[in-house]
């Protein structure tokens, strides 16, 4: 096997061809400018025309700067893109940030109310698809980018394909997320939880995706490697499986080329099964897929052990892909749903138990004879505290998913608290464990700047995370038992406005418990903003982290 | 695979797969034996579950399970279970007047607590959980009653409404006196003075409000200002007030009028409900 470790160029050709796609963009986007009724889609096709022609400048910058600068390739000879990944990681903290910030707005509108100031833009209907979205695909979305975009070039032992097109999905997906996220304020939506934004966004991220999937796709063609790791099978069946979910849900029929409005292809039942079908495979693919590949990466790397099982890791990844796409309708308990495609996906989110815990196993497991670093690293304590988080969530979600555990917590804020032991405990986690480790490695740093910052960004957010788990499952069963419960005579004995009432106290607790999260994220943000500018805290960096970080910055 | 390097892990004493990926290695763990078979025991139980209620769709059909039981089917046999245990109740309370409701003992009970349900779930959220009501919404549990307090008054407002859509519903309409041209402003503050000095006896009124109000106001709320519950219009000397008492908003009413709306519910909730929603609110302490 031999390979060519050719410096990376941007070829005239590449770059005259993606100057014209932007070009014809600009023109399009002018299209619907003059023509649109909606002042919200021009504004959206105004947006457009400064991102395509900011992109134009860039690229000629960009093409610029890597012909001309003198790469130096790492020890063993490849050319890595780190830049891109840097990009991704900034990017990742500060839509983490905006996501967590409008999270606990709502969590105290909730609570009070009168918050929303009566304003349209900033209600709870507007404001909650924004807080998802933003977490899930502006956070989520660019930690999966940036990790992948790192972890496939590491573990195929190749630079990144191309050179243009990283950094048209980097940016395309920042747009992506400007155009939904504003969409949602103005009031573009096509209501469809976690696929809220309308077609033309739609049609935007496809393209976004599909450059997405062929540059992974490329990377690992490249490989150096005679095997693909098992994180990059989870990044693939994340982004395969996202683009398949994406386009399904998203079948629409707009009702006119300039507006922004649409008519989804299905109706009824089967639209909400279709919704429902996307929905969990979002998390199923996007929340657990994508990072479970993170998961397979930086915890044998923080903790310097082989991975604990091949085998559990071929098994539990094939039955997680197979069996997760069936158990979207448990969403759908008693309702309208025929009951045939209830029982189906509350059998097939049973069996979902197992594969799911066997990335905890592996997860859990690789760090056997490691162990004593959880006293001395807390980001590896992180990382497998978020391990942790997946396998509670990963149980409770199959039990919830038993109808008559559903009938109880269904429509209640269990849900809520389930979604965040998952969100916050793994998902957040996970990703700041793999931030914690990504940030001295892209910038050379020999370590963080601070390990006791880490320290109380974790105790912080891991108090929060319980306040906030603990107090909607307290609400969430007691309104669940509110209302059901009956008096003698056989009447409700609560009104719905009772219940309302009752859960206002652990609203409350919710909120001041993402308030900690918030307050844990800033700690972060600020360390690895120092660590970017290469300052030290001055405190001693236990032994056994300091050399597998200084190895890893220095390229390797 | 001629670069596979196998070796023996150190610390688990297991060895290694061979692979190595920056760094990363595998070792070759054979799969906890209790997570392969808590695996094949949920599939056995989803299979299972599976054969026993509907599951796996046909072309045109779908297998209907061992049981062929619906949610649909439990559903509809527990709210048949509820309709017949109810039924003899039922049937009397839509069939008896109220009155006699009132005196029949377990009728009264039965009526109250099914009052008290559907008023939390229908009528709370204007008038508040406990009728205490709120500015415009009148408050349920005193003896000042806009419509009147008796069980047939009562009644009827809930069945058609206040200003609603129902061809019977009660309503009224107070002229808004300064948008349409009725009364000028100094005339608006004249009558209103006058009606602030019915209550308080601290403001003097002029003659002029006094000649206002019997000219404009009194056909509808009375020479005395004690208010007509044939025309719904409120008892303007006593403390209870629908709407705020600063002078401004009384100022503001007579000028623009305020037409409150309250919807109809027959049609809407059953005679039983509604009847026994009547009883439950004449109970709360105002009923005449």
């Amino acid at each position: 096997m031999t390979y060519q470790n050719n410096p990376p160029v941007v070829s005239r050709l590449s770059q005259s061809i993606t100057t014209i796609c932007l070009a014809v963009g600009i023109i399009l986007a002018l299209l619907i400018a003059g023509k649109t009724s909606s002042a919200a889609m021009q504004f959206h096709a105004f947006i457009l025309i400064a991102t395509f022609f900011a992109g134009i400048v860039a690229l000629f910058n960009l093409g610029g700067r890597i012909n001309d600068s003198n790469h130096k390739p790492s020890p063993s000879g490849v050319y890595y893109n780190n830049t891109i990944v840097k990009y991704g990681v900034i990017a990742s903290c500060f839509w983490g940030l905006a996501g967590f910030i409008v999270g606990d707005v709502l969590a105290w509108e909730l609570a009070f109310p009168v918050l929303n100031m009566d304003m349209p833009w900033t209600n709870f209907g507007r404001l909650r698809p924004l807080h998802t979205s933003a977490v899930i695909f502006a956070f989520g979305g660019n930690v999966l980018i940036a990790t992948s975009f790192y972890v496939v070039q590491r573990t195929c032992k190749a630079r990144l394909a191309g050179e243009i097109a990283p950094w048209f999905v980097f940016w395309g997906y920042q747009l992506f997320i400007v155009l939904a996220a504003t969409g949602y304020l103005l009031g573009i939506t096509q209501s469809k939880e976690y696929a809220e934004p309308e077609w033309y966004v739609d049609l935007w991220l496809t393209i976004v995706w599909v450059v997405y999937l062929l540059v992974f796709l490329g990377t690992i063609w490249r490989r150096k490697e005679p095997h693909i790791y098992v994180a990059n099978w989870f990044y693939l069946a994340f982004i395969v499986t996202i683009a398949m979910l994406h386009l399904v849900n998203n079948a629409t029929l707009p009702i006119s080329l300039v507006e922004p409005k649409s008519y989804t292809l299905f109706a009824g039942v089967q639209d909400a099964l279709t919704q429902w079908w996307y929905g969990h495979n979002a998390v199923g693919f996007f929340l657990t897929a994508g990072f479970l590949a993170i998961m397979y990466y930086f915890v044998p790397k923080r903790a310097e052990r082989p991975i604990y099982s091949y085998r559990l890791s071929i098994v539990h990844f094939w039955s997680l892909i197979f069996l997760y796409i069936w158990a979207g309708p448990h969403h759908l308990h008693y309702t309208a749903l025929p009951d045939w495609a209830q029982t189906l996906g509350m059998t097939f989110s049973v069996m979902l138990w197992m594969p799911s815990w066997g990335g905890m196993i592996n997860g859990l497991m690789t760090l056997s004879g490691a162990w004593d670093k959880l006293r001395t690293d807390p980001v590896l304590k992180m990382l497998v505290v978020s391990v942790a988080f997946y396998g509670m969530s990963t149980f409770e979600g199959p039990l919830m998913s038993i109808k008559a555990v559903n009938g109880l917590s269904h429509y209640t804020d269990w849900t809520i608290g389930h979604v965040h032991s998952g969100a916050l405990g793994w998902v957040a986690y996970v990703s700041f464990g793999a931030l914690y480790c990504l940030t001295p490695w892209l910038w050379g740093r020999k370590g963080l700047y601070s390990l006791k910052l880490v320290n109380i960004h974790f105790w912080v957010s891991t108090v929060g995370i319980l306040l906030y788990i603990c107090a909607m499952w307290v609400s969430g069963i007691m309104q669940g038992l509110m209302w059901r419960a009956y008096t003698d005579l056989g009447f409700l004995e609560y009104s719905f406005v009772e219940t309302v009432a009752a859960m206002q106290p652990y609203y409350i607790i919710r909120a001041i418990g993402g308030l900690l999260f918030i307050v844990g994220s800033l700690v972060m943000v600020y360390n690895l903003w120092r660590t970017i500018l290469g300052h030290t805290a001055g405190e001693q960096s236990p032994e056994n982290i300091s050399k597998a970080i200084a190895a890893q910055a220095l390229g390797e | 695979m001629s670069d596979l390097k196998k070796e023996i892990d150190d610390v688990s004493g297991v060895d290694t797969t061979g692979h190595e990926w920056d760094g990363i290695k595998e070792l070759n763990t054979p799969m906890p034996r209790w997570w392969v078979y808590t695996f094949i025991v949920t599939c056995i139980w989803a299979f299972i579950y599976q054969f026993l209620y509907p599951s796996w769709p046909l072309i045109t059909d779908y297998y209907e399970g061992y049981f062929a039981e619906t949610n649909r089917d439990r559903l509809n046999d527990e709210l048949d279970n509820v309709a017949q245990q109810r039924s003899v109740t039922l049937d009397k309370i839509r069939s008896m007047d109220l009155e006699t409701i009132r005196n029949d003992n377990a009728l009264n009970t039965f009526a109250l607590a099914g009052g008290k349900a559907a008023f939390g779930d229908n009528c709370a959220p204007c008038h508040g959980t406990g009728a205490a009501g709120f500015t415009g919404y009148p408050n349920l549990n005193d003896d000042d009653w806009l419509w009147g307090g008796t069980l047939e008054d009562i009644y009827t407002t809930i069945s058609f409404g206040i200003r609603s859509t129902h061809e019977e519903t009660r309503v009224n309409d107070m002229p808004a006196f300064l948008r349409d041209e009725l009364l000028t402003k100094s005339e608006i503050e004249d009558v209103v003075t006058y009606v602030q000095s019915l209550s308080d006896s601290t403001i003097t009124a002029t003659e002029s409000g006094r000649i206002l109000f019997a000219d404009n106001c009194a056909l509808c709320h009375g020479e005395d200002g004690k208010g007509l519950r044939e025309f719904g219009a409120p008892n303007l000397t006593d403390a209870i007030t629908l709407y705020v008492t600063d002078r401004d908003s009384m100022i503001d009413i007579v000028s623009n009028s305020r037409k409150g709306v309250m919807p109809t519910w027959s049609g809407r909730l059953d005679e039983a409900t509604i009847k026994s929603l009547a009883l439950y609110i004449h109970s709360l302490g105002g009923g005449e």
